[in-house]
């Protein structure tokens, strides 16, 4: 009885899994964050560092939000990388060959990311095809149109209207720097992060607050149970798909909008990247868990860490490649502990 | 009775891959009726060689049959999949030719005797399945998130094993791995293959691996309470592919005498996946069927070759092969076969009525 009693008033024990590993993550990048401002100060001790890795990864946020959207119901879509390529080059054909408006190249975008849910959730849901491989289909055939489309990369040069967008900077008031000549720099964010910030903020009250949020959670923790409570499972898996590779389409016109060109290796490894975000996050695969701020801040630790070893000296490529893998498999790691530590106190 | 007939062959494992395989023939014979003709020449040093499309297909889909029997084993037990066997491949790799070439990139002679450089790959490559296995198997990891770190850094690690050099193996005899040997016209990577499968057939005979690996693909909790050890299992199945992906390195490597990180073995996992569900094995894990997979993994190469044949970017093939996987996905989908079947019922059942309605 006594024992009860402890675990009841043990605050580790009485959070939900998602906020415990939410505070993990956040309190795990904010360390990281003041370590290298301590030992390294240089360009993080400027706060156009953190804005200049929300600038270069804006993106990413997009689509690291559709697919903890995804993993927490249960699912998984490796194709995002491919959409996001398949949106730059084809906004970048319709802009640079045909002079097309904005609204039209953004219609493009969204039509893709729309097209690319519609089949993959309703192949999911209703025929009941494993996420992986229909993912794995979409992923292939989106890298394939690509090339299909048009096989050189090349930059937007001759839209006026393209490239003023492009160039369009939000300074951020209140936050600056001086440079070595003393001028006094404003610090400054790009249309794209304004787009991942509103809808990361959107993303997380749908989550939390609407039925469909709600039965998100439900679907992903147990399917059968989710059944019982009269929650439509397959539908909430085909919007689940939906949201994932409409953001997709989203994030590869803000990737479009910081690049300014088209490529079929654009986004390469993308999904790798989100899915890595997802869990530093907090999201668990196995569905049921996760957080929308947790894969907001799982960004921003990726992309920090990847900053701190390269200003470390350890610019050589493969350096990155093997840090980010050692986080992930750390954080893993964490997750994996915590999780069995928790099952095991609930239990006795 | 004709009816339950046709329900066994359709219903069969084997019965989409061999389809497939059909089908891309047939097609194949439509567009070239020379397409299946092997002729007998000689290769650059004068030896006698078979060429033509199917001795390609053999040669070419060999490192993905061989991956096709660790990646089945994997799925069966732990009900996912390695998605880092490219990455893996490129480590083993990139060992292996350190071994060869020491630390200088270009040797006039290899340093070290290629079995030891091959028996060091294959350490390096089950060190690497260690690894996964006991992330998944102890940790508990999904089999896919587990996989993504070594998918993420395997090439980077490959490259940092050779400082980033390219090393390049003088000896010719490494080239036979993944070419001929002199004065036998058949490509060497069959007969590795054959020694593969002979190896894999033995071990599923003579041991019980294949029946725990499905036993605890089907259910771990239940399998444990008859006394199999799942963890060492799930373990024992990852070690296995590494062993696979360190004999794929040796032909992958032996074809070009030197490596390219980026690109050697890339999206080779994503085929290795393919070959295992195109045989029909449950990606969810559980029961499997050995053959059916490797036949997938030569449908995949089949598919590969056609596509090159009529003259397709190596960039735009990607495209062409995601609709042939849907089509086929879709096509072995329990939830169209069953909406098919009781098609077929019903325009049966109808004939049957109307004959007796006709009496």
């Amino acid at each position: 009885m006594s024992k009860k009693k402890l675990i009841k008033g043990n605050l580790f024990n009485r959070m939900s899994d998602t906020n415990l590993l939410l505070i993990i993550t956040v309190v795990i990048f904010f360390l990281m964050y003041i370590g290298a401002i301590i030992f390294q100060g240089g360009g993080f001790t400027k706060p156009q560092m953190l804005f200049n890795i929300l600038n270069s990864n804006a993106a990413l946020i997009i689509t690291a939000c559709g697919m903890s959207i995804v993993m927490i119901s249960g699912g998984i879509d490796i194709s995002v990388g491919g959409v996001v390529a398949l949106v730059s080059m084809s906004c970048a054909v319709y802009l640079d060959f045909h002079n097309g408006s904005i609204i039209g190249s953004f219609l493009i975008a969204l039509a893709i990311g729309l097209a690319y849910g519609i089949v993959q959730g309703l192949l999911v849901a209703y025929l009941d095809i494993q996420p992986f491989i229909v993912s794995l289909a979409g992923m292939f055939f989106a890298r394939g149109m690509t090339t299909i489309i048009n096989t050189k990369p090349f930059n937007v040069e001759n839209n006026q209207a393209f490239l003023n967008l492009k160039q369009t900077r939000i300074t951020v008031p209140g936050m600056g720097s001086y440079n070595r000549k003393g001028i006094y720099v404003p610090a400054y964010i790009e249309i794209g992060v304004v787009v991942a910030l509103v809808l990361v903020i959107i993303l997380f009250l749908v989550l939390r607050y609407t039925k469909l949020g709600r039965s998100f959670y439900a679907v992903g923790g147990n399917k059968q149970s989710a059944l019982m409570l009269g929650i439509n499972v397959k539908r909430t898996k085909f919007f689940s798909h939906l949201i994932c590779s409409t953001l997709a389409g989203i994030g590869g016109y803000v990737y479009f909008l910081h690049v300014g060109s088209g490529s079929a290796s654009h986004a390469m490894g993308m999904e790798m990247n989100a899915i890595a975000s997802s869990i530093i996050g907090g999201t668990m695969l196995s569905g049921g868990v996760g957080n929308i701020i947790g894969t907001l801040f799982g960004v921003l630790s990726l992309s920090t860490i990847q900053n701190i070893v390269s200003s470390a000296g350890l610019d050589q490529a493969w350096w990155t490649g093997i840090t980010i893998a050692a986080m992930l498999c750390i954080f893993l790691l964490i997750q994996s502990v915590v999780m069995r530590q928790r099952k095991r106190a609930l239990k006795s | 009775m004709g009816k339950s007939m046709i329900k066994k062959i359709t219903g069969h494992q084997m019965f989409i891959p061999i389809m497939a395989l059909l089908l891309l023939a047939v097609v194949n014979l439509i567009v070239d009726p020379g397409f299946f003709k092997v002729t007998l020449g000689t290769n650059n040093s004068g030896d006698p060689v078979l060429s033509g499309s199917l001795i390609t297909i053999l040669d070419y889909g060999s490192e993905l049959a061989i991956l096709a029997i660790g990646m089945t084993l994997v799925t069966a037990a732990s009900g996912g999949q390695d998605i880092s066997v490219g990455a893996t491949i490129a480590i083993a790799g990139s060992a292996m030719l350190r071994v060869l070439c020491g630390t200088n990139t270009r040797p006039e002679t290899i340093q070290a005797p290629i079995i030891v450089a091959f028996l060091v790959a294959c350490v390096v490559g089950m060190l690497c399945g260690a690894f996964n296995g006991a992330l998944v198997s102890i940790f508990k990891i999904q089999p896919m998130i587990a996989t993504l770190i070594l998918f993420t850094a395997g090439r980077s690690i490959a490259a940092w094993i050779n400082n980033n050099e390219l090393p390049i193996v003088p000896d010719p005899k490494f080239k036979y791995f993944g070419g001929f040997i002199p004065g036998i016209p058949i490509p060497t990577t069959v007969f590795i293959v054959i020694a593969c499968i002979i190896v894999i057939v033995l071990v599923l005979k003579f041991t019980n691996l294949g029946l725990y690996t499905q036993a605890v693909g089907i259910n771990e909790s239940s399998s444990k309470l008859n006394g199999i050890n799942p963890t060492f299992i799930k373990f024992l199945t990852f070690v296995i592919l590494g062993l696979c992906v360190a004999v794929a390195a040796l032909i992958k490597v032996s074809r070009i005498s030197t490596i390219n990180y980026s690109v050697i073995a890339k999206d080779i996992e994503m085929d290795a996946i393919l070959a295992v569900a195109l045989g029909g094995n449950a990606l969810s894990g559980g029961k499997f069927n050995m053959w059916s997979s490797i036949l997938g993994a030569y449908v995949i190469q089949f598919l590969t070759t056609t596509l090159y044949k009529f003259n397709v970017q190596s960039d735009a093939l990607s495209a062409y092969k995601a609709v042939v996987v849907i089509l086929l996905v879709i096509f072995s989908a329990p939830a169209v076969r069953t909406y098919f079947s009781g098609l077929f019922a019903k325009i049966s059942a109808s004939g049957k009525g109307r004959k007796e309605a006709a009496k």
